[in-house]
């Protein structure tokens, strides 16, 4: 597993060219099934359908159908799969259409690929690469919306991706494929049209090494994959009021850049924590745990976590908006911790 | 169902003598490398049997922790399939694992070290009993979720077919493994894309303590046949019968003619795991005896080596005596060996 210590810099590669983060991931996957020829694809219509939300379309075109191929509905059997072709030589990426449906897959995940190396005291590795999504206010109900990584962040074997730009999204999914380890990588499906700068061939990003959005010195506001955009919305809002937030993007749940996290907090003395998992046992807990833990003796506020409501997410989207954090809560959160109410 | 399928009642159905004649013509004299073939089987499985008897004994006088799941009285299925494969060939296993592993080719003093929890064991003592995995024979592990390697040995098959190999996956699995739906949806795909993997189903008639009439709807066979699977049902005790059929699909396999199911009728002479002493609220001791005196693999195999005039009793004593040094060896070689250091505890939760 790669964890350096430094960022990469943002001008590998030629030519820097705004695009969207489902042609970001798209590019990824097509470069490295060029680079690497035991890179393939399975999954549910992601051949010549490039799935529901035309991520990868055009890829059977360049690769043909004997690796990018249409699975049956079989998510645990695609998955168990994906485990065994990844411990014989093959480097799949398995695609779990929504995010929801790791449910079926999760003892092929959890009990197969992340003890395999373990269990076999280090002989055997298990190179897969999950793709699956996250994000609600698609007005697609509590099956289809909702953010689920903290299952896998749990689980020790496992490297779990939140991207959060286009630019992410590139060289997390690149370090992903190249990686020996099993890999969840979540994409923000209401996120494939944002567009940012994004440099073509080839560049990755190191996992465990968290990104400032954004710096600034009064409140850091932690942020994740969908979160990322309404934190740095919310810290223009901040501006306004002459209150200075940092946003940091952890980038994987694991590993964690706790050292990022806490020097940032040591520094704002304010922070908060905002992912789209339910807040409940979330992923917002552990790095408000990490933080309070690391720059105790620095804060002059509790750490305030702010996740999806613990609900079930409502198809109306008269509920649906109100079960996640928006720019103007977040702003509220940071005005109280700032004393500016 | 199938017929051997004894219930708990004492009934027994027709035991079914030895249908492998493909083997040889009766009567004729063995070739010296099928003489060899069936006393190296016959050793297999012997290594297997007295392995398990020195397990239950290092279980039962609390030298081995954790859980022990014994495969006396099926060890006809492990080796006849495993004869069949070559070194590279994979296979996945079971918690009910020693045998296939044995079978595959791992030595009896590192797998008497992992049961151990030693670091000289084949996962360092970090898999145990149920997840004894060696790369060296092709063995992708044991795994203790019921029908939890079928993805695993489906996918090695998808892996042997994309890299161009003519590797061949075998899949060992209980009746129980019956009732999880990723087996289906495995075989399904195996089916679809002409996977090189054998589906080999123990059933050895009970689900841990619950026998398969009460858990099991339908015709087992059946159940591959519904993907256009190939299917065999063969006495699971014979070992000729096994690995004839296990060749025949082995074969058909690697010739790149997809998958196929081998449904293995057995029996489990003892426990579900070694502290299930008590059993007669589910199968009777009737039963067991009937089993363990009429349709025992070994006795089968050795009467039938008797009656071909490959083999006298002292042919069989000698063997006895170099298997049982081995596994005293092994087994000795485990209790000196040393536990894992510390620092071990967080290495290779990473590649």
């Amino acid at each position: 597993m790669s964890m350096l210590s430094t960022t990469t810099s943002q001008n590998a590669g030629q030519g820097v060219r705004e695009i969207t983060l489902g042609q970001a991931i798209r590019e990824a996957l097509a470069e490295e099934m060029r680079r690497d020829p035991r890179v393939f694809m399975m999954g549910e219509d992601i051949a010549e359908a490039g799935t529901p939300f035309k991520v990868l379309s055009g890829l059977v075109e360049e690769f043909g159908t004997s690796r990018v191929i249409d699975t049956p509905i079989s998510e645990a059997g695609i998955t168990g799969m994906g485990v065994g072709v990844a411990m014989t030589g093959m480097r799949p990426i398995v695609d779990i259409m929504f995010g929801d449906f790791i449910g079926l897959a999760m003892d092929q995940i959890v009990n197969q690929a992340a003890k395999v190396h373990y269990m076999s005291g280090g002989k055997l590795k298990v190179p897969l690469v999950v793709r699956t999504t996250l994000g609600a206010t698609r007005r697609t109900a509590a099956q289809h919306s909702q953010s689920l990584h903290a299952w896998v962040s749990h689980i020790p074997g496992l490297i779990v991706v939140l991207p959060s730009t286009p630019y992410d999204a590139k060289g997390l999914l690149k370090t992903a494929i190249r990686d020996d380890n099993p890999v969840i990588f979540f994409e923000d499906k209401m996120m494939y049209q944002l567009k940012g700068p994004v440099p073509e061939g080839d560049y990755t990003i190191p996992f465990g090494v968290a990104d400032i959005k954004r710096p600034g010195n009064d409140i850091t506001i932690v942020a994740t994959s969908s979160m990322v955009q309404i934190a740095l919305a919310a810290a223009e809002g901040l501006e306004k009021l002459d209150i200075s937030a940092e946003v940091i993007d952890p980038r994987t749940m694991y590993p964690l850049d706790r050292d990022t996290l806490i020097e940032s907090a040591k520094k704002t003395s304010r922070v908060i924590v905002v992912d789209e998992g339910y807040e409940r046992y979330g992923v917002t807990a552990e790095i408000a745990a990490v933080v309070a833990d690391g720059a105790f003796y620095f804060l002059d506020a509790p750490v305030k976590r702010m996740g999806a409501m613990n609900v079930p997410v409502p198809f109306s989207p008269a509920l649906e908006d109100l079960t996640v954090p928006t720019a103007d809560s977040v702003m509220e959160v940071a005005k109280t911790l700032c004393g500016r109410v | 169902m199938s017929q051997s399928k004894a219930s708990g009642s004492g009934e027994f159905v027709e035991a079914r003598h030895p249908a492998s004649d493909q083997v040889s013509t009766a009567g004729a004299q063995l070739l010296e490398t099928e003489q060899v073939r069936w006393l190296s089987i016959y050793e297999q499985m012997l290594k297997i049997r007295i392995f398990e008897e020195h397990v239950n004994q290092l279980y039962t006088s609390a030298k081995m922790p954790g859980l022990a799941h014994l495969y006396i009285g099926e060890e006809a299925i492990a080796v006849g399939v495993c004869s069949a494969l070559r070194r590279d060939d994979y296979i996945t296993s079971t918690h009910r694992g020693h045998g296939h592993c044995l079978a595959k080719g791992a030595s009896v003093d590192r797998m008497f070290a992992e049961l151990l929890g030693k670091e000289a064991g084949y996962c360092r003592g970090k898999g145990g009993s149920m997840h004894i995995a060696d790369q060296e024979t092709g063995n992708l592990g044991a795994n203790a979720i019921v029908g939890g390697s079928a993805g695993i040995a489906t996918g090695a098959a998808m892996s042997s077919k994309m890299r161009g190999s003519d590797e061949v996956t075998v899949c060992f699995f209980g009746d129980g493994a019956l009732g999880q739906g990723v087996l289906y949806e495995v075989m399904n795909m195996a089916s679809l894309w002409k996977l090189p993997v054998i589906y080999v189903c123990e059933n050895n008639q009970y689900n841990e303590y619950t026998h398969n009439s009460e858990t099991t709807a339908g015709e087992m066979s059946a159940r591959a046949k519904a993907f256009g699977i190939p299917t065999e049902e063969v006495d699971g005790q014979d070992v000729r019968a096994v690995y004839t059929t296990a060749a025949r699909m082995v074969e058909r396999a690697r010739g790149g003619e997809g998958p196929a199911f081998i449904l293995c009728n057995t029996y489990r002479y003892l426990g579900h795991h070694v502290g299930d002493i008590q059993r007669s609220y589910y199968r009777s001791r009737e039963e067991e005896e009937y089993w363990k005196t009429e349709r025992d693999p070994l006795k089968m195999l050795a009467e039938w080596l008797m009656a071909q005039g490959v083999a006298t009793s002292g042919t069989f004593e000698q063997i006895e005596q170099r298997v049982r040094a081995e596994v005293e060896a092994g087994e000795q070689f485990a209790l000196d060996a040393p536990y894992p250091d510390p620092s071990e505890v967080e290495q290779d939760v990473y590649a």
